[in-house]
């Protein structure tokens, strides 16, 4: 709860920050409606991850999901599909592979880390491969666009569609056994299986919910884009999930974590982009200070904690 | 009362620790004479682990002096007391399991020539060591092949490769079989021949009264007495442990009539697993499971549960046969098992006391929501019946004592009600109070008509509670001896592999 609250507030000492210096350009409409836009892409695939990561596992295909959602659906609406029915189709593909994540998992006892990189490889791969390398275009749907560009009610639809999916998931974290189950196996996977409790079922729940807002992800930035580049769409963005879940308070160990959290730290991230773009640093340096962030924040974390342990240490 | 020997070779005096918000210890004196072998006895948080930290240079003390045969010992870390021949074998084992025995026993401290591991040395002078503490296996053996009591024998090899002349042993036969710990006594004895003293920690009071020349208890972060060897006797030691004469230390048994059979087992085989085993379990009743380490008891029990499942056999339950492939199962069954790893398995640490009692039944209330209502007032009710001593719902059980941690662990089973409740080593590394607890606990759950089978290595807790005893040898039962069979002589007699009489 305090890492949260800290988070929120470097948040707001951010925003207020910017404001002061380069209000102007930073409150702009223009920029703000962009902004919101990429925190609602970050917060939705962010969110999977950190569901992942609270049940006490990770997943490394969110990027190559994403490219290959891209891909598929540009390429089945070539062909002729409305991209909504295609849209939807290839995100219950998704949810297969959410499946077969756990099922690797579960039965074969792999490493989540490793399970989830074979799919980070092979989905590339394959997004490559079937696209033959050549980038994917959205010809005309405009109203399929709107779904990455336009707005509603002052707001851009993809942050409306993550605060749709926030809603559903607090939810089910706070309102439903699985939250609390999800939370317990992040703690201590063989007590809840002693305690009765069918664990490949729950660890089914966590990796279908990441791949398939990895999906929904692809969906919306191949809308935004109107199209897809195999090779470089959606690269790296497992970690900027990773990053933004742990920002927001979720621990690689498992069992902590919040869906506001993830939402306050993909809201970081993406401010601290926009920030520095704004405040004219080079962008080459953009990634930099986004580590030192994130480092900053997961050693005052630990250094917290460390003096709770000492505390109780009796 | 203390005897006027010579100069102790070692003493501890006014001792005092503060932990933020506790007084671990208050004051304490302790004092080791030459070749002695002192116990050191109290209840869980009582301060005896604290104390021997202290002395071992894990923490300092905030104040008191130590002295060490006759002059004043500034011990600042585990270097400090290692030079002053002062070795702490903690209930935590320090072994590294990837290596062999001999590199273990030397492990920092290799011999070598030119910079380089004399492995001839090393081998020679770890062979001199082993044979002191009557390690049978090879030297090149990897410590994770070893038994618990092996390992433990590494430990005090290891120890007296520096030459100390102060062993600390914490709970060392909280994990051995009976003759593991008879074998580590031995050791012990000879080390005591040989001069080195010992100080022994240990809930086992049997074991305090045989080995002990003397008993110092603590309560509380107090000295609280001190025992001459001919007075060393159970009753006085509970008594000063606990502050209050426990009248009995296991409830009273009931004797009961002919009750309806709840679990039938018959031709088990667990998987890996010799003998087909089979048993009746009875309403009301209480059921030992007793042997030694590596016996099959555990995975016996795991097998009934479900955590692995059984490869051959039928079971019943309540006369409807019943599939148990894994322990959601035997849940559905009514079927509740406390395993004897509490802290990996028993309950979660670091989620809170109400979360942890209702982790097997809040699916129940009215999936798949949370009723957090309902949840709140069953663990209310069960931290209530069962005694848990916690500042509120909410705390973390990683905060609680042993004995609370495992109260937990049986809430959470009360949750689901069942009619079969499995207990594996129940009261391992718990304190004196907290057993008594648990002990009348499990005969008021029998009495209320719960089945209860209990696996436990303590020949006390099985003669004093168990109605029938099923021994295990090597994987086989090898006789289930009646309340009136129950002694201390049949039960060893099968559990080693003895034919039934």
């Amino acid at each position: 709860m305090k890492k949260l609250l800290g988070m929120t507030l470097l948040l707001v000492a951010l925003i207020i920050a910017i404001s002061v210096f380069e209000g102007q350009a930073f409150l702009s409409a223009g920029n703000l409606h962009n902004l919101l836009q990429r925190i609602g892409l970050l917060g939705i695939y962010a969110l999977g991850a950190g569901i992942v990561i609270l049940s006490g596992g990770i997943d490394l295909s969110v990027g190559s999901v994403m490219a290959i959602v891209g891909v598929s659906v540009a390429m089945l609406v070539g062909s002729g599909w409305n991209p909504w029915v295609a849209s939807g189709l290839v995100i219950m593909v998704c949810a297969l592979l959410g499946l077969w994540h756990a099922f690797l998992i579960g039965k074969f006892k792999l490493q989540p880390f490793l399970a989830t990189l074979a799919s980070l490889l092979l989905l590339r791969g394959l997004s490559r491969g079937i696209s033959g390398g050549v980038t994917q275009s959205l010809q005309g749907c405009q109203a399929f666009k709107q779904l990455g560009n336009g707005s509603f009610l002052w707001m851009p639809i993809s942050f409306w569609i993550l605060i749709g999916l926030a809603l559903i998931l607090g939810f089910m974290m706070n309102f439903t056994v699985y939250g609390r189950y999800l939370y317990a196996i992040g703690r201590n996977e063989d007590a809840v299986r002693y305690s009765g409790i069918k664990v490949n079922r729950v660890r089914i729940l966590a990796y279908v919910i990441c791949a398939v807002l990895a999906g929904i992800a692809g969906v919306v930035e191949l809308s935004y884009n109107g199209e897809c580049q195999p090779a470089s769409s959606a690269l790296m963005y497992e970690l900027w999930a990773i990053a933004a879940a742990v920002l927001g308070g979720c621990s690689l160990s498992g069992g902590e974590g919040s869906v506001l959290g993830v939402i306050v730290g993909a809201a970081l991230i993406k401010v601290m982009y926009n920030g520095i773009n704004l405040l004219g640093v080079n962008t080459e340096w953009e990634w930099a200070v986004i580590g030192v962030v994130i480092l900053g924040g997961v050693i005052a974390d630990a250094a917290y904690k460390l003096r709770a342990a000492k505390r109780v240490k009796a | 009362m203390k005897s006027a020997t010579a100069v102790p070779l070692l003493s501890m005096n006014g001792i005092t620790k503060r932990f933020p918000g506790v007084l671990a210890l208050n004051s304490v004196d302790l004092d080791l004479g030459h070749g002695e072998i002192l116990g050191l006895i109290g209840e869980n948080g009582a301060g005896k682990s604290t104390l021997m930290r202290i002395l071992g240079g894990d923490y300092p003390a905030d104040s008191g002096e130590i002295t060490f045969a006759g002059a004043r010992a500034y011990i600042s870390d585990v270097q400090d007391a290692i030079a002053l021949g002062v070795s702490v074998i903690y209930q935590e084992l320090n072994l590294a399991p990837n290596l062999d025995i001999a590199s273990n026993i030397f492990l920092g401290r290799e011999p070598r020539s030119f910079g380089v591991v004399d492995t001839k040395t090393l081998r020679s002078r770890a062979a001199e060591l082993a044979g002191r503490v009557g390690i049978a296996a090879p030297l090149t053996t990897l410590v994770e092949k070893l038994s618990p009591g092996e390992q433990q024998l590494v430990e005090i090899a290891k120890a007296l490769s520096v030459d100390a002349r102060v062993l600390v042993l914490d709970e060392p036969t909280s994990s051995l079989s009976p003759a593991e710990a008879a074998k580590l006594f031995e050791v012990m004895r000879a080390l005591k021949q040989a001069g080195v003293s010992m100080i022994y920690i240990s809930h086992r009071l049997g074991e305090v009264e045989e080995m002990c020349d003397r008993v110092i208890v603590l309560r509380d972060g107090e000295r609280v007495g001190e025992i001459e060897r001919e007075r060393i006797c159970r009753d006085e030691m509970v008594r000063l442990m606990v502050g209050r004469d426990i009248a009995r230390f296991f409830p009273e048994h009931h004797e009961r009539g002919e009750s309806e059979t709840v679990l039938s087992v018959r031709s088990l085989v667990y998987a890996g697993g010799k003998a087909p085993i089979s048993f009746d379990l009875h309403s009301g009743e209480i059921l030992g499971i007793a042997g030694l380490v590596g016996a099959g008891r555990t995975e016996l029990v795991q097998s009934l549960f479900g955590i692995e499942p059984a490869v051959g056999g039928e079971i019943r339950i309540e006369d409807e046969p019943a599939v148990i492939c894994d322990p959601a199962d035997a849940i559905r069954c009514g079927m509740g098992l406390v395993p004897e790893d509490r802290k990996a398995l028993g309950v979660i640490l670091e989620m809170s006391v109400v979360e942890n009692i209702t982790l097997s039944s809040i699916g129940r209330y009215n999936p798949p929501f949370m009723d957090r209502a309902r949840e709140t007032q069953v663990a209310t009710e069960l931290v209530d019946k069962l005694d848990i001593k916690t500042p509120g719902l909410a705390q973390m059980v990683q905060f609680l004592s042993g004995g609370n941690q495992q109260k937990v662990a049986l809430a959470k089973w009360l949750g689901t009600n069942p009619k079969i409740l499995i207990l594996d080593e129940p009261t391992r590394g718990i304190d004196v109070g907290s057993k008594s607890e648990i002990y009348r606990l499990i005969r008021e759950l029998a009495d209320d008509g719960m089945g209860v089978i209990m696996v436990s290595s303590e020949m006390e807790e099985i003669m004093g509670l168990a109605d029938r005893v099923l021994v295990m040898h090597e994987g086989r039962c090898t006789g289930i001896l009646a309340r009136g069979e129950i002694t201390e002589e049949s039960i060893m007699h099968l559990a080693t592999g003895g034919a039934r009489t």
